[in-house]
């Protein structure tokens, strides 16, 4: 690689879309790894009854704290890992890839993109650390996060990490879109471009009306903070659920745009392990396009119980349950995929069959809380935890990691090592169901969400964590064995939500041991893997896309010569 | 297999006998206290939606799931070396978009005719008002005078022996008569809070500059806890609501005793109404609809 810039130049001014992917997805392994030390940190203190972790001097709640935490985790893990990981990251590598570009058709607005991350993600870091943290939920609803609730200086710098994650993406948004609609191969029509591009043609779109809406809702919550309006004060004639209209108007494509990139890689590696073509294509994509326009109509299901009419209740049930016939489209697609097919698992498979699996689980509960009736008992509790995450900490980061392992040879020229890939699956894939399973049940039973503390009977104070750790397994133990075989098992204590909590702290211990594995998992991958050849999958021709006709990793510049596209997904020609 | 049967089981069983806090190891909703309504000829409440909507659910998991481990073990590369290339089937299309749309339509039915229920506020035959602070509750009864406050009481002072539960329990409660229309008003003083009782099937925003409204039938006495549920700010876990339900007798006594302790107290439910910001009347009809 001779024509590679030195490396500040190369790093730090690129405007490379494989090297800025590449920054792109070791900015989202990092704050992947800090957002995910927050949540153990939330596991830990929720383990047990009581505060023992997250406390004052005095030894007295630090509810503050908890809800900072509660705050930079879902913040985090939105717009500084899920989003840069799949759209920056997997976006930026594999669209001009696979559309035969050279590169995409900003390289300089690429790379400001990633750069705005950057400070974004220290000012989010940053807010903590001045006056009392922004403990108001990633929803930031006012007045909570206006100088009410929050008089520091904490949630203006939120606010301005925000604007800066905002104005990222909708940068990196326009640039897929003029980069998708001007660079395709010749021969590749709209209709006959790979999924994964579709993904992230749809995506952009949803980035490009959504997020500007959140930099407007957010700014008028400065000037509210700052400037004397009163957009959300009801005491100056403003209104608090104007605030929260405006936010899930952003708030619900949000979720769409972290999932629709992971339809699109989960599609490529289907049809490539099953070595049969994805069923249904043109479903498939128009299924994305559905998704995305029906998720900008269906916002205030998110706001059932704030005092929204009937009718507006009705119209919401109505449209939020429409959403499962494009998704089921999906799922069923997937499945006809592999029907007929000639199946090998190697570990990118894996992560694709479970997120199509945990991919169903989280959505039929979505098809639950669409209903404004139940949210009269569902609403804000942990039975809507467990669904977000089932389809974002299950759907969206399984699409990474199954994006990562499929592509890392293609990335790097160095392949993963098999066994451990299929190990950090297997430890993540129970981990994680037994993190968030059993948070159906605490949400049934009633228990709200955003709780640093939840009732259930104390255990001895004198207890140390690792003696309560011992005897809370033991008691689990004992109840799963009685109702295993039916026998009654009669605790002394009423657990009351301690239980279940209990079983979900050790699923996040596991899943976030698996996290150390996937870092030993990249370092060796890295330094030590095995060199792979251009198609190292054996994609067979008939599902062929153009990743593959480059080298492992691609040159510097590819497709100097503009490859031919006749006829997706069968691909004639060569990088 | 035995497993998954009686994990079935046990999510579709209706949960132990408790009603107005968490079971040890619950797996459904609490029990419901309140009447259920009258939807045409029948009756319909949110513990038997939520039970339809269970059996249809796990039906698709389990059929999703099926036709997973159907691939998983017949189209293997070992099975089935030579695959197949078909990638269209009109009719299977047709036949996965159609069937949904009759699921959901099976769904919505019921959906719409309880949040119609839920929504639509019969005469009341009495009006309760809860204010949200930072953190506790304020409870006026604005027909009879009656104003106070409920706060949590302290870990310290939690006398499990006697039942009390930790997080729960409060000073003051929220008496409610039962076999009553009562109308509930929210609002919030301060910052938004959520009035919510899972075992009456309540729970609704509390909006600083908005009265929001929503009602209850109580058909058993006894205790209901609730708790706050919108984030509130530090002490958002602690903030518990306590609906101790009675007789129509019990509550007329109790009323008695209530003016001598609560009605004499002028300034806090006067101030506060007054502390909210009047809402402009068009906008108080709409939310009244």
């Amino acid at each position: 690689m001779a024509d590679t810039p030195p490396f500040f130049q190369r790093w730090f001014m690129s405007t490379n879309h494989k090297d800025i992917g590449t920054l792109y997805i070791i900015f989202s392994i990092i704050a992947g790894v800090i957002g995910g030390l927050f949540s153990m940190y939330m596991r830990l203190e929720l383990q047990d009854p009581g505060v023992q972790f997250m406390t004052n001097a005095d030894g007295s709640p630090d509810g503050q704290m908890w809800n900072v935490f509660i705050t930079a985790h879902g913040l985090i893990m939105v717009f500084f890992v899920v989003m840069p990981g799949l759209i920056g990251g997997f976006g930026n590598w594999f669209v001009p890839l696979m559309i035969g570009a050279p590169d995409m058709a900003f390289p300089r607005l690429n790379n400001i993109s990633f750069w705005l991350l950057v400070p974004a993600f220290f000012l989010l870091l940053a807010s903590a650390f001045v006056g009392a943290g922004a403990g108001t939920g990633w929803t930031i609803y006012p007045p909570l996060s206006d100088t009410l609730g929050h008089p520091g200086m904490s949630v203006d710098m939120a606010i301005f990490a925000l604007h800066l994650a905002g104005a990222s993406s909708i940068l990196g948004a326009a640039n897929f879109i003029t980069t998708i609609f001007n660079m395709r191969a010749p021969g590749m029509t709209l209709h006959k471009m790979p999924l994964f591009v579709w993904a992230m043609l749809v995506t952009s779109f949803l980035l490009v009306l959504a997020v500007p809406v959140l930099g407007g809702a957010i700014t008028m919550l400065l000037t509210d903070r700052n400037f004397g309006t009163s957009f959300f004060q009801p005491e100056g004639g403003g209104d608090p659920i104007l605030f929260q209209h405006l936010f899930w108007f952003f708030g619900h494509p949000e979720v769409y745009i972290m999932i629709l990139p992971a339809f699109g890689i989960v599609s490529h590696i289907v049809s490539t392990f099953a070595r049969k073509p994805i069923f249904g294509y043109l479903g498939m994509a128009y299924a994305m396009v559905a998704i995305g326009f029906v998720g900008f109509i269906v916002w205030a299901h998110h706001m059932f119980t704030s005092g929204i009419s009937l009718a507006a209740q009705t119209y919401f049930t109505i449209a939020t349950l429409i959403i499962a016939v494009p998704t089921g489209i999906k799922i069923f697609s997937w499945i006809a995929t592999m029907w007929g097919g000639s199946m090998s698992f190697k570990t990118p498979m894996l992560w694709a069959i479970g997120f199509i699996f945990l991919f169903t689980v989280g959505g039929v509960t979505g098809v639950v809380l669409a209903n404004g009736a139940m949210s009269k008992v569902l609403h804000d509790t942990y039975y809507v935890v467990a669904h977000f995450h089932y389809v974002l900490s299950l759907g969206a980061v399984f699409a990474l990691f199954a994006g990562f392992y499929y592509w890392i040879g293609k990335m790097s020229g160095r392949q993963y090592p098999e066994f451990f890939g299929k190990l950090h699956f297997w430890m993540t894939f129970i981990g994680v169901n037994l993190t968030f399973f059993p948070q159906h049940f605490l949400g049934l039973a009633g228990m709200p969400r955003r709780y640093i503390d939840y009732p259930a009977p104390l255990l001895p104070e004198d207890m140390s964590w690792w003696e309560r750790t011992v005897y809370m397994s033991g008691e689990t133990w004992n109840q799963m064995i009685a109702a295993l075989t039916g026998a009654e098992y009669e605790s002394s204590i009423s657990w009351g939500y301690h239980g279940w909590n209990f079983v979900s702290s050790m699923g996040a211990y596991m899943a976030g041991a698996s996290v150390i594995l996937f870092v030993g998992i990249v370092f060796y991958t890295l330094l030590f893997g095995r060199r792979v050849e251009d198609n190292y999958w054996n994609v067979d021709k008939r599902t062929m896309t153009l990743e593959w006709t480059v080298s492992s990793p691609p040159p510097f510049h590819q497709f100097e010569i503009q490859p031919a596209v006749k006829d997706y997904p069968v691909i004639k020609g060569t990088g | 297999m035995k497993f998954f049967a009686l994990l079935i089981g046990l999510l579709t069983l209706s949960t132990p006998a408790l009603a107005g806090y968490a079971d040890s190891w619950q797996l459904g909703l609490q029990n419901l206290a309140s009447h259920p309504y009258e939807v045409g000829g029948g009756t319909i409440d949110v513990v038997w939606f939520h039970q339809f909507v269970l059996y249809i659910i796990i039906a698709i998991t389990v059929f999703v799931t099926a036709l997973l481990a159907w691939v998983i073990i017949r189209y293997n590369r070992k099975a089935n070396p030579n695959p197949a290339d078909f990638s269209h089937n009109t009719m299977i299309e047709v036949v996965w978009t159609i069937v949904p749309v009759i699921i959901l339509i099976v769904i919505g039915i019921p959906s719409y005719n309880l949040l119609k229920a839920q929504n639509v506020i019969p005469e009341p035959e009495l009006v309760v008002k809860a204010t949200g602070y930072q953190w506790y509750w304020g409870y006026d009864y604005p027909d009879e005078g009656i104003s106070f406050m409920s706060y949590m009481i302290p870990d310290e002072e939690i006398d499990e022996a006697a039942g009390q539960k930790r997080l729960l329990e409060t000073d003051t409660q929220l008496v409610l008569p039962i076999d009553t229309n009562i109308q509930i008003l929210v609002t919030a003083a301060d910052v938004l809070h959520s009035f919510a009782v899972p075992a009456l099937g309540v729970k609704k925003d509390a909006v600083p500059g908005r009265l929001n409204e929503t009602w209850v039938n109580i058909k058993k006495p006894g205790i209901y806890y609730g708790q706050c549920s919108e984030i509130c700010g530090s002490g958002h876990a602690y903030m518990p609501i306590m609906v101790r339900a009675v007789s129509k007798e019990d509550y007329a006594a109790w009323l008695e005793e209530a003016r001598e302790e609560f009605g004499a107290l002028p300034a806090e439910g006067i101030e506060t109404v007054a502390n909210i910001t009047p809402i402009p009347k068009t906008r108080l009809a709409s939310i009244q609809e």
